[in-house]
């Protein structure tokens, strides 16, 4: 085994380096895909990430909606006798209301506008961001809020200054101006930054219709529920909606799936992920049979003289391993250069995980469309290779 | 005689190839018996089509015959295992074809050090003795010459010295000279015969060009799968060499 990895590498080695224009010409190509791949994959998870992850990073469980909201935040609305409800069910560690809605943020600079997510938060209870600058709001009507680090990058905003947002209530333009006290990490919604306020402020900077403008019954859009013990979630889940009355309740993963459009962005990206893959596969395979073809009497040779079918096999692979590895070597770096040239408006994101399984991969695509070509060269007859066959 | 006494490096007992058709049963060699000593440099001639070509692969053990025995050094291709076959082929048969001899990505002296790592035999008395079989092919300004820098004369010489570096029993060579003028030609197959001799292994060479015969010791004749006829005697060797091409 030894003996026969050791000539399979040296043929391997061999034969890639005095044919390196043409193999580096494959690398290339795998290289493309890599990119192709990997942005494929930060672009989903920017999107998927846009979307979900003010969601993904509270400290919650379960998520209280209106009943047949059908789990999605925008749809339900929920008063605070339901909080009340909710604080009582037995299991319940925290409860707080969560309302959301979006705004124009006056830019200090030129007055230009920028769509933020403002959240409604009650300081001090689940739902209200871990500030990693600053300080958590104050009090439930305080004029104050929150930023989170894309408001912050994106409008120049800092900690003590004065943030202006342009609401319409009615069929008036409103401006309300309210402190930055706080920094957070990322915590964007529905692809946009977040600037998360006190509730009853949200109450009254939100936008309204002609008909809401003069209620004074704040009403939220769900109460964000963390429990005791979150190994409950059923059964909690289960007493929230048979105790407090017209709600459902849901998970964190089934809202992020219910938020609008999310799932089908996601299967779209991944099917073209998919696809981009199954390219690559048939283009290497393709390559590498085409290259077993021209290589038929060389291989007839080889047999003839007395390589063994491991050593022809282990050959092969080595090639397409070591082609396939420069390949996505390449295509990360050149992924990882284009990465720097996009501004933070650009929703790519490179998660560990996803870039891991994305590379993973793509080091399989060589060796799975090698998989043909190595399959004939076993079978090559060094007779028929060699014309000698009658 | 003597002959009954002479341990053969090969021996061919009634050696039968068949091949079936929709046309019918066809011998494609029928009943061949021949022995070859160490030191011994045969041809093989024939018309298209008489078996030589098929009588070859039986012989470096890339095809079973139908029937038969094929004695080398006393072992019995015919009853071996593919496996048994291929390390026949890299330890005991030294090969050189027609075309497309050598491994394109390998440099000349590399084809020829590839038997000796093929065998595990490749240190460095193993590589002095390429580099000198290489030389003395007339190649030591080209050995790290890739084959596609070399002349067709020149790729089969390295041929050569790879079908000799691993001192095999049986050299085998399929028409050397079908790609080279008649000068390289001759170059080619002298120079072979001269080492079959020298290094004691037992040769056979098929060939259509009766010429080459004027270095060999015996010619065989086969003709409709059958040897048909030996010439031995020097002189009738001459006279068919004299006839030129079959």
């Amino acid at each position: 085994m030894g003996k026969n990895l050791s000539i399979a590498s040296y043929l391997a080695v061999k034969e890639v380096w005095r044919n390196r224009g043409r193999f580096l010409l494959v690398s290339l190509v795998i290289a493309l895909i890599t990119l192709l791949v990997l942005f494929i994959a930060a672009l989903g998870e920017g999107l998927g990430n846009g979307n979900r992850e003010y969601i993904s990073k509270l400290d919650a469980e379960v998520i209280v909606f209106q009943a047949k909201s059908d789990y999605l935040i925008a749809a339900s609305r929920l008063g605070r006798d339901r909080l009340a409800a909710v604080r009582r069910v037995e299991g319940v560690a925290d409860a707080g209301m969560l309302g959301t809605a979006s705004a124009n943020l006056i830019l200090p600079e030129d007055g230009e506008t920028l769509k933020v997510a403002i959240l409604g938060v009650e300081p001090g209870r689940v739902g209200e961001p871990q500030v990693v600058e600053g300080q958590q709001l104050s009090t439930d009507l305080a004029e104050e809020a929150i930023i989170d680090s894309n408001t912050a990058i994106r409008s120049g905003l800092g900690l003590g200054d004065t943030l202006t947002l342009r609401v319409t209530q009615g069929t008036q333009d409103e401006f309300f101006s309210l402190e930055i006290v706080g920094i957070t990490d990322g915590q964007q919604y529905s692809l946009q930054p977040s600037v998360f306020v006190p509730f009853f402020t949200w109450d009254r900077i939100r936008p309204k219709s002609e008909a809401e403008v003069n209620s004074s019954n704040p009403i939220a859009n769900v109460i964000l529920v963390k429990l005791e013990d979150p190994a409950q979630l059923e059964v909690v889940s289960q007493r929230l909606t048979a105790q407090v009355n017209n709600v459902e309740a849901a998970t964190l993963k089934t809202t992020i799936q219910s938020l609008p459009g999310y799932s089908a962005q996601q299967s779209t990206l991944q099917t073209q992920g998919g696809f981009t893959l199954f390219i690559g596969i048939l283009v290497i395979g393709g390559f590498f049979q085409i290259q077993i073809l021209q290589k038929v009497a060389q291989i007839g040779v080889l047999k003839a003289i007395g390589t063994a079918n491991p050593i022809v096999a282990m050959s092969s692979i080595i090639q397409i391993v070591v082609i396939t590895i420069i390949g996505v070597a390449i295509g990360g770096l050149l992924t990882f250069l284009f990465s720097l040239t996009f501004p933070p408006t650009v929703p790519i994101v490179f998660n560990g995980t996803t870039t891991a399984i994305a590379i993973a991969a793509l080091l399989l695509i060589g060796p799975l469309g090698g998989l043909v070509s190595i399959r004939y060269a076993v079978r090559i007859e060094p007779l028929k290779a060699l014309g000698l066959s009658s | 005689m003597g002959d009954t006494m002479t341990t053969y490096a090969l021996e061919t007992q009634s050696v039968i190839k068949t091949y079936t058709s929709e046309s019918g049963t066809i011998n494609a060699v029928d009943d061949v018996s021949l022995q070859v000593a160490a030191g011994e440099f045969v041809a093989l001639v024939g018309p298209s089509g008489s078996g030589k070509t098929t009588m070859l692969s039986i012989l470096a053990a890339l095809l079973q015959p139908s029937s038969g025995k094929i004695l080398l050094d006393g072992d019995d291709l015919a009853g071996m295992s593919d496996l048994e076959r291929v390390d026949m082929r890299r330890e005991k048969i030294g090969f050189t074809f027609q075309a497309n001899n050598l491994v394109p990505y390998l440099t000349a002296v590399e084809n020829v050090e590839l038997m000796l790592r093929l065998n595990n035999k490749l240190d460095k008395a193993g590589k002095l003795r390429a580099r000198e079989l290489l030389a003395r092919l007339g190649l030591g300004e080209r050995l790290h010459n890739l084959p596609g820098q070399m002349s067709g004369g020149q790729q089969q010489r390295v041929a050569i010295a790879r079908a000799l570096i691993h001192n095999p029993s049986l050299v085998l060579a399929d028409e050397p000279t079908a790609s080279l003028d008649t000068e390289r030609a001759y170059q080619v197959v002298e120079t072979f015969a001269g080492l079959i001799h020298e290094q004691k292994r037992a040769g056979i060479m098929v060939t259509h060009d009766l010429r080459m015969c004027e270095f060999v010791d015996r010619v065989l004749l086969m003709r409709d799968g059958k040897l048909v006829q030996i010439y031995a005697e020097r002189d009738e060797i001459m006279e068919l060499a004299r006839g030129g091409r079959h």
